[in-house]
């Protein structure tokens, strides 16, 4: 068995489409990447563009205290409390950088690193000390399962069975947050550009930053079963970055995270059937993989063109 | 180039003589069997006594780790480039588990190299991509750290199905257990730390320059460029030989934290490096000892959580502005304030009866001030405190209700409150006179001034307005006459 495993086309391909065994798992995995990938790139597209990718890395680390004292006090894995907890977590982080911004001489990018690993600690050692549950252990936590989608149990209302829980309550935070960003875009892209704007309009800059700290929260808290805390970030920044190579407006880069979530989704489900390893990893991975032409040949900015083009500006003055 | 860095102090030096002196001592101990059957306060006291080789191996291995990373963190914050370790100590996923297939066993030596490998072909994108593209600092951080780790996970879970992956361990490198330190793993500690020294020995004004005046530093001729690279390769360094007992998730918070701690207190750099490693040994050393006490405790989540509460103490304590002194000094202004407006309103009620009283009554400060009972009792005791002013009881004329407080003022406290009452009118009447402001505007910003105008500033305030009688309102100026013949 050798570590790259031959590319077998029909087995890497055709069988999960064609297979009627497979076939209803393998979609369920998909839609939930597509929905992870949409929630978290249209998130990830604002934070991008305030030049504060890292706090998506520090939120989502963040609220892992929160998820772990919700169940350690109820000892359930309900939806709802774990969000509640999530929320509350995300928020506390970000107000502390913010308090130590303030209050110490201590400087922005140690504020943020200090706060996130320190929550982060915590939340593993109380997860750490409660002994280890089969839900809620620190490696589901750091890299998710999305694979094991499908076994989420479906929702009943009467007879009817609306189907799978897990992607009901992604497809709904997605639902909030595209609604959410519709609605105060006109916000959202003031305040990320000009905050000296923003104030002299009336838009509370203050308030805006938490809502968008809170989205971030509850996007991460329900991709946290998916893709775990560290790969969300990749799904945060990926769909921003690649956009960026291609447009240089903020419509279109938010937009853009809808197809690219449906490559990276596609693209990461097809690479892990042929390399046989983690679902989540190999969407980010996927990500990754999209990025590197984007970079080397976006029509903006990407790098060869821009080599070339110094080249020609230079050649005159020599 | 600059001259050596100046030997009459360098923490270095003595951390190097502590450990030839420890190091040896150290490692000549016997193996004891398993540690599992223990209680707590049996391993609590095996971990004190230092007795068998692993306790000891554990401890030195914790404290160096600490030491080493803190030293070079301090470089790291002081450039505002904290994040840089957490995005190496992700990038290098990658590269251990490259390590791992090519040993095919968990061989730390072809890990480390793997991890170095992986360590600086992640900062060469990050470079690479600030360079030569648009992307901002952090998000080239945020590409690097997720897509690194991302292809590490993938390599890691596909190991683990190959034949030889199902022994575990590579889970260590997450979460970190420094009981999983072997005395090789020491032996590359060690020499990561020695090697941090001698760079701060040899280099130390060198690193300071470039860190805090980079363009100086470039014209003076010194090559910031390999200072920088030999900076990474230390971070790298530390940061890797970290990984066992901290773990990949965490590492940056040793290098992040006790120096983020010492920037609360030290003002220079070589009183910032001793603060910030002895604090990175002891959390070190802490949080060795708390995963010590339990079955599978990892260790890197209990070091970063001691070095918090190191930090949070220092934030509590620290001398000029930390929470606790700020808490006090802002409590003992707002008690003068107060008790500077209960004289001015003392004042004012006796202004209002024409002076021909010497004393008020205790309700009609209350509702000068419109405070209720209790706390005005408290500003009086508080003006009796500081001898300001005397209290008596005034039978009332019926006898059901109960005795009446009244107050008088000292000689001092008359003086304290004529001068209160002075500023406040004087402010007034320059802000109406010299600033142009309307009459009925000026009584706020009075009222916060009166409390910091100082004398001096009241004597050319008097000079300006031409000795004043008169505020704006209409009412009397206490002159120094006044104050002195009360």
């Amino acid at each position: 068995m050798s570590f790259i495993p031959e590319f077998n086309f029909s087995q890497v391909f055709l069988e999960p489409w064609s297979n009627p065994e497979v076939v209803a798992w393998n979609a369920k995995v998909v839609a939930m990447g597509i929905l992870v990938s949409w929630t978290c790139g249209v998130v990830g597209s604002f934070i991008v563009v305030r030049k504060m990718a890292l706090m998506g890395d520090a939120i989502s680390h963040g609220i892992l205290p929160g998820l772990v004292l919700v169940f350690i006090f109820s000892g359930s894995l309900a939806t709802g409390p774990m969000w509640v907890g999530a929320c509350l977590a995300g928020l506390a982080c970000s107000f502390c950088i913010q308090w130590l911004l303030v209050n110490t001489p201590i400087r922005e990018d140690a504020a943020l690193g200090l706060v996130f690993t320190s929550f982060f600690a915590l939340g593993v050692t109380l997860l750490s000390l409660q002994g280890g549950h089969v839900d809620l252990d620190p490696s589901c936590i750091l890299y998710g399962e999305i694979g094991l989608v499908p076994l989420s149990p479906s929702i009943l209302i009467g007879d009817l069975n609306l189907g799978n829980q897990a992607i009901w309550s992604m497809g709904f935070v997605c639902v909030c947050i595209l609604l959410g960003s519709f609605v105060f875009y006109r916000h959202l892209l003031v305040t990320s550009f000009d905050q000296t704007l923003a104030r002299s309009l009336g838009f509370r800059v203050t308030g805006i930053h938490y809502g968008l700290m809170l989205s971030l929260a509850l996007a991460t808290v329900s991709c946290l079963e998916a893709v775990g805390v560290i790969l969300v970030v990749a799904m945060f920044v990926f769909p921003a970055v690649t956009a960026s190579f291609f447009f240089d407006r903020l419509p279109y880069i938010v937009m853009s995270s809808f197809p690219l979530g449906i490559i990276y989704s596609f693209g990461g489900f097809h690479l892990a059937q042929w390399l046989d390893c983690s679902l989540a990893a190999s969407i980010a991975t996927f990500a990754a993989i999209v990025f590197l032409p984007s970079c080397l040949f976006g029509k903006k900015n990407g790098v060869i063109w821009e080599l070339l083009s110094n080249r020609s500006q230079k050649k005159p003055t020599i | 180039m600059l001259g050596r860095a100046n030997p009459s102090f360098s923490p270095f030096g003595l951390i190097a003589l502590g450990l030839v002196i420890i190091f040896p001592r150290i490692l000549c101990g016997e193996q004891i069997q398993s540690i599992e059957s223990f209680d707590v306060l049996d391993r609590a006291t095996r971990f004190w006594e230092m007795n068998d080789r692993s306790v000891r191996i554990v401890v030195l291995g914790s404290v160096l780790i600490g030491i080493s990373c803190s030293l070079m963190g301090s470089f790291v914050v002081t450039r505002k480039l904290s994040l840089f370790g957490d995005t190496l100590s992700h990038a290098v996923l990658p590269g251990i588990a490259v390590g791992f297939m090519w040993a095919e066993s968990k061989n730390n030596l072809s890990m480390m190299i793997g991890a170095l490998l992986a360590g600086f072909f992640g900062i060469s994108c990050i470079s690479f991509l600030v360079r030569f593209t648009k992307i901002s600092l952090d998000s080239a951080l945020g590409i690097v750290l997720s897509g690194f780790y991302a292809v590490g996970i993938c390599m890691l879970t596909r190991i683990q199905k190959m034949d030889y992956g199902s022994q575990a361990g590579l889970d260590t490198y997450l979460f970190g257990q420094v009981t999983s330190l072997s005395s090789n793993d020491l032996i590359g500690i060690l020499l990561a730390l020695s090697a941090v020294v001698l760079f701060l020995l040899f280099g130390y004004k060198e690193l300071l320059v470039t860190g805090f005046d980079p363009y100086f530093a470039r014209s003076i001729n010194l090559p910031t460029n390999l200072i920088q690279y030999l900076l990474w390769v230390l971070l790298g360094f530390c940061v890797i030989t970290s990984l066992q007992v901290i773990g990949v998730v965490l590492a940056s918070a040793l290098l992040i934290i006790p120096a983020a701690s010492a920037s609360l207190l030290a003002k220079r750099m070589n009183f910032y490096l001793l603060i910030s490693s002895v604090l990175g040994a002891s959390a070190g050393l802490g949080g060795a000892f708390l995963s010590f006490l339990g079955d599978h405790l990892p260790t890197g989540p209990l070091i970063v959580l001691v070095s918090i509460t190191f930090f949070l103490f220092i934030l509590l304590v620290r001398p000029k502005n930390g929470v606790l002194a700020r808490l006090i000094r802002s409590n003992g202004q707002t008690r003068r304030f107060a008790m500077e407006n209960t004289l001015k309103a003392i004042y004012q009620v006796m202004e209002k009866k024409d002076f021909k009283d010497s004393s008020v009554h205790k309700l009609e400060l209350m509702s000068r001030r419109s405070i209720a009972s209790g706390p005005c009792q408290k500003e009086v005791n508080q003006l009796e405190r500081f001898g300001y002013a005397t209290t008596s009881y005034e039978l009332q004329p019926q006898d059901k209700l109960p005795p009446e407080l009244l107050i008088s003022l000292t000689p001092q406290g008359w003086e304290y409150a004529c001068r209160i009452v002075r500023n406040h009118r004087l402010w007034e009447l320059y802000l109406t006179n010299e600033a142009r402001y309307e009459p009925d505007h000026v009584h706020e910003d009075a009222e916060k001034i009166e409390h910091v105008l100082g004398e001096e500033t009241v004597r050319k305030l008097e000079r300006i307005l031409s000795n004043p009688r008169q505020d704006p309102h209409g009412k009397l100026i206490p002159s120094l006459t006044d104050i002195q013949g009360g």
